[in-house]
């Protein structure tokens, strides 16, 4: 015990996976459902009809990489 | 505690996606410009009459980029932080700060350089209309194979940290990894559909300001992330620990 040492340190605690899984799967569905409306929404495939989704984010799908058009 | 990461990480997104808009309206828009002009100049030699605007070009390079890289920039900071959710205390003793930063440069690698290293971005007039489904498949199937050899690199390094110390790991799970991504690139389909006269200046131009935008995003949210949550994070830890030693 002598060598025991008394200085307050802590180190990283992780989160538990129970704590984190249904933020993961509810949040991280609809945060890929905002990416698929930028990205995607009527270009490869299409939830609402026309093209003014697709018209309006037009400019940043190209710059954001996407395959536009 | 999830929670909280989530709406900091959404906040430092929404950031980042402001200075990424501003990157792109100085240095991208002028080659979407360049590169809309080149494509109704092939629909008159063409003979075709010029498309409706359904939306005018102003509206499409200012409110409409903007919301597009918001809401992106939102998405990616909401995602990066569950991630960081998960990593935080699972990639040895890295603080909050250290482990967003390291977060954010793999992720740029693994969702962006990588990929677009295979199926780089393009501008208007690049691509053939009909192919837009295929080229759509491919540009994903390469960013999740990208993202899982990561995941996979990493936990490669972690098993290795031990036994060859953490330079030496992290050097056979860089090879790995590039090891992956070489075979992925021989074995997926080319896709090369630049119009024969298309300007390389303005196609080169373009991906570059499209990297650097990406690179605004992930810089943005890899250093302000880990700044946002230091002290929540460290709060948490200090009663963790009293816990344990309690």
């Amino acid at each position: 015990m002598s060598d025991t040492t008394f200085a307050p340190t802590y180190g990283p605690v992780a989160i538990p996976v129970r704590e984190l899984l249904p933020w993961a799967i509810f949040a991280g569905l609809m945060l890929m459902l905002m990416i698929y409306f930028v990205g995607a929404e009527e270009g490869a495939t299409s939830l609402i009809r026309g093209t003014a989704v697709h018209e309006f984010v037009h400019d940043g799908r190209h710059l954001l990489g996407f395959p536009c058009h | 505690m999830v929670g909280k990461l989530l709406l900091r990480g959404m906040l430092v997104g929404l950031v980042a996606g402001i200075l990424a808009f501003a990157f792109a309206r100085v240095y991208g828009e002028p080659q979407v410009d360049k590169a809309i002009a080149f494509e109704e100049q092939q629909a008159q030699a063409a003979g075709g009459a010029p498309e409706p605007e359904m939306v005018s070009r102003a509206t499409q390079a200012g409110i409409g980029l903007a919301t597009g890289v918001l809401v992106y920039g939102a998405a990616l900071g909401g995602l990066f932080s569950l991630v960081f959710a998960y990593a935080y205390g699972r990639l040895g003793s890295l603080g909050p700060r250290g482990t967003s930063a390291l977060i954010a440069l793999l992720g740029f690698l693994a969702v962006i350089v990588v990929p677009s290293l295979k199926y780089p971005a393009n501008p208007p007039a690049v691509g053939n209309a009909e192919t837009i489904a295929y080229r759509t498949e491919l540009f994903f199937i390469m960013i999740v194979v990208s993202i899982v050899a990561m995941v996979a690199a990493v936990g490669l390094a972690q098993r290795l940290w031990n036994r060859l110390g953490a330079w030496n790991a992290s050097i056979v799970a860089a090879l790995a990894f590039l090891v992956v991504f070489a075979l992925v690139k021989a074995a997926l389909p080319d896709i090369n559909e630049v119009p024969e006269d298309f300007s390389a200046t303005v196609l080169w131009k373009f991906r570059v300001a499209s990297l650097g935008m990406q690179f605004v995003l992930w810089t943005v949210v890899g250093l302000g992330f880990g700044a946002a949550v230091e002290r929540l994070v460290a709060v948490r830890d200090q009663r963790g620990s009293a816990r344990r030693y309690a």
